[in-house]
């Protein structure tokens, strides 16, 4: 696949792009060959030179690196170095690889000694004591949210990133696209929901489906903690359901110390 | 002349997760053969717990990208059975269309792009889009069907957005499962030139004599919930799991191992057409006749055969499924829960073979406990001995060792293992 891509009469270089993943479900990568009905168009934009779920075939030649997962072990951290080396630019593909995901979770344990023996007994296994994302480690040029994420989205960022354009998240929360879905708000409904405070660009996926927002692509840039605190409880939603929403996956780890402190 | 080789596969391609493979002969002997999984773990059994029951689906929904819905209602169901919950019969078959169409998705998937390309000696799917063209589509074509029905019914294709203890949060439009039934039942021509391409490959001739664990058919092929079966007749009830599948921790590898009447059983579609086949659709054994495939067949590799006998099984009873949701009025999607203290088990037949989920309860339905036994790393000690028998085999016949190391490549893929997922 080498024909040349033309935009508007001029050729454009098509980017080598490799996938990988540290720690992870695979899911962001899997979401990229998700889209059936645009795969072979998003394919004949880029060359893939790296994809091990997919393909045999590797590479250390590549443009843009997609890395997703999140970083738990010392040779992850090596891997993750060595991409950083060999790419022009590095992109954090999903919320594991943005916040640490719902893997961070255990960072919440104090005792990682005890986390290890709930699974493996007295087994003994490599792992680091806390679970970072790939900005803890090396320089990341772009980020993209969501767990998973949104191949449209995806699709989007590489169009504009061939076509030199800028590339600008949602500030707005996923409140304002729910409520352009004219869906029912869930609070209405009995339903806890972290649309107000959670950022934009997934088209408030779950309420669309009548499911509140978990919060998966970390905080809008207004994100007003003590207000959704205020309409929780005023809701009568308890503490608990609350944080276990703003820990799920690790982009609101600063608000929630913010408001452990008030 | 004597075999002679080493070979070492780093991270095993177009399979899911990191897994490596190690053979090594010497002059004719097998010197070393062995199945390494380097996964990293992430704990999900000690993430859940002091978690309240409607985090469980959420979270453990993120095991696995592959086999989400498989997971989030394996999670459910031990949720629900720790409670006393009784799904309507409507939640029963959605969930169940659901769980069909992530069947189909899965396997499609590894049918054309993981396993596919060994058998017309490619490195993976891409070349195949300028030669083949017209099998490429065919594969989007039915992994999109599958994709679109999980959308409707599950509300998103990956880490679903409907399903919650007690039913779902909203029902598909009528409207939409009419068109989906259409789309179905007009996916057979695709469905049958797949079994054609695949009646044509070379599967190679390795046997070796196995156990297989799978749930146990009553009138239906099984799914969800029910009675454990094994070939060396072994019957257990659901919430028996843990000896059924007796997991230990091994050198060499972050995910566990398991085992029953022998040293190591298998789990998967292969297990489930060797147990149930039976309760297959017509059509499906039908194509089980072309494919070479009757029960109990003993070659791992055939799990690839056997997977496309369950596509076929999968869309057809997906059609009836439709028709009864169709015929029976809308109910209430969703029934209240009411936690209670105890234990809940959940075992679900994912597309790689049979899941526990199991949580231990508090009063106020805070998990305690939690242990889920995923398919891949009960077939992991599986796959090992088979490397190891297949070497031995390799050796014997004299192989050359590009040969050995594709013969044991695709030994490896064709229990699709989930690597991450048997880590979690
Ligand atoms: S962000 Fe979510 S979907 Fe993506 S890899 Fe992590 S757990 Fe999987
Ligand atoms: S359902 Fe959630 S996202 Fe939608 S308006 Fe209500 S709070 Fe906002
Ligand atoms: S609605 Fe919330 S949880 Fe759902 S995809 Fe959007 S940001 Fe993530």
């Amino acid at each position: 696949m080498s024909e040349d891509l033309v935009y508007l009469g001029v050729p454009l270089k098509r980017p080598k792009v490799a996938f990988f993943e540290l720690t992870s479900c695979e899911g962001c990568q899997l979401q990229i060959v998700n889209n059936e009905a645009t795969l072979l168009d998003f394919l004949s934009l880029v060359e893939v030179v790296n994809f091990r779920e997919a393909m045999s075939e590797r590479s250390d030649d590549y443009d843009i690196a997609f890395v997703e997962g999140s970083v738990t072990r010392a040779d992850e951290v090596k891997r993750l170095q060595t991409i950083r080396k060999n790419a022009k630019m590095v992109i954090a593909l999903g919320s594991c690889a943005c916040f640490g995901g719902v893997n961070q979770l255990r960072n919440r344990f104090q005792d990682q000694a005890w986390v290890k023996r709930e699974v493996y007994g007295d087994f003994p296994i490599d792992t680091e004591d806390e679970v970072r994302p790939l900005s803890a480690v090396v320089d990341i040029d772009l980020e993209i949210y969501g767990c998973p994420i949104r191949k449209e989205e995806v699709e989007k960022i590489v169009t504009n990133l061939i076509l030199g354009k800028a590339i600008d998240h949602p500030k707005y929360p996923v409140c304002m696209e729910c409520k352009a879905n004219e869906n029912i708000c869930l609070f209405d409904l009995g339903e806890p929901c972290l649309g107000p405070v959670t950022r934009g660009g997934c088209d408030a996926w779950c309420p669309n489906s009548r499911m509140g927002c978990w919060g998966c692509r970390g905080p809008a840039e207004v994100a007003n903690v003590a207000q959704i605190r205020k309409i929780m409880r005023q809701y009568g939603f308890s503490e608990e359901i609350l944080l276990d929403r703003l820990e799920c996956f690790g982009g609101f780890t600063a608000h929630i110390k913010e408001f452990r402190h008030c | 002349m004597k075999v002679t080789c080493d070979i070492n596969v780093h991270h095993l391609t177009r399979v899911e997760g990191h897994g490596n493979i190690k053979i090594r002969i010497k002059k004719g002997e097998v010197e070393e053969a062995y199945w390494e999984v380097v996964e990293t773990p992430r704990f999900f059994e000690a993430l859940l717990v002091n978690k309240k029951w409607d985090n469980a689906p959420y979270i453990c929904g993120r095991i696995c990208g592959i086999c989400s819905i498989g997971h989030t209602l394996a999670s459910i169901r031990a949720v629900e059975n720790g409670f006393g919950i009784i799904p309507t019969e409507q939640t029963g078959k959605l969930r169940l269309l659901l769980k069909h169409m992530e069947t189909l998705q899965s396997h499609i998937l590894h049918l054309y792009f993981l396993a596919a390309p060994d058998f017309l000696s490619t490195g993976s799917v891409l070349p195949l889009i300028k030669t083949h063209p017209e099998v490429v589509q065919r594969a989007l074509r039915l992994k999109m069907l599958a994709n679109d029905v999980c959308d409707i019914v599950g509300g998103r294709r990956m880490h679903p957005t409907r399903t919650v203890v007690g039913g779902f949060t909203m029902l598909p439009e009528k409207a939409e499962l009419i068109k989906i039934c259409r789309r179905l039942e007009n996916s057979a021509p695709d469905l049958m030139e797949t079994a054609e391409l695949f009646s044509s490959l070379d599967i190679p001739d390795f046997i070796r004599e196995t156990e297989f664990v799978s749930l146990k058919g009553v009138d239906n092929y099984p799914f969800i919930g029910g009675d454990l079966l094994s070939t060396d007749g072994v019957e257990m009830e659901e919430q028996e799991y843990r000896m059924m599948s007796n997991e230990y921790c091994v050198a060499r590898s972050t995910s566990k191992w398991s085992k029953l009447s022998r040293e190591s059983f298998a789990v998967g579609a292969l297990a489930r057409c060797n147990n149930n086949f039976e309760f297959l659709h017509p059509l499906a054994k039908e194509a089980a006749g072309k494919l070479g495939f009757s029960p109990v067949n003993h070659n791992p590799y055939m799990n690839n055969m056997a997977q496309l006998i369950e596509c076929i099984h999968v869309v057809m009873d997906s059609i009836t499924l439709i028709e009864d949701l169709l015929g029976n009025g809308r109910q209430e999607p969703r029934q209240a829960v009411h936690p209670q203290k105890g234990v809940g088990v959940g075992a679900v037949e994912v597309p790689r073979g049979i899941l526990y989920h199991s949580y231990e309860f508090d009063g106020e339905g805070r998990i305690q406990k939690a242990d889920c036994v995923i398919p891949t790393s009960q077939n992991n000690a599986n796959i090992h001995y088979d490397i190891k028998a297949l070497a031995a085999q390799c050796a014997e016949a004299g192989k050359s060792d590009h040969e050995i190391e594709k013969l044991a490549e695709m030994l490896v893929r064709a229990y699709d293992p989930c690597i991450s997922c048997s880590v979690h």
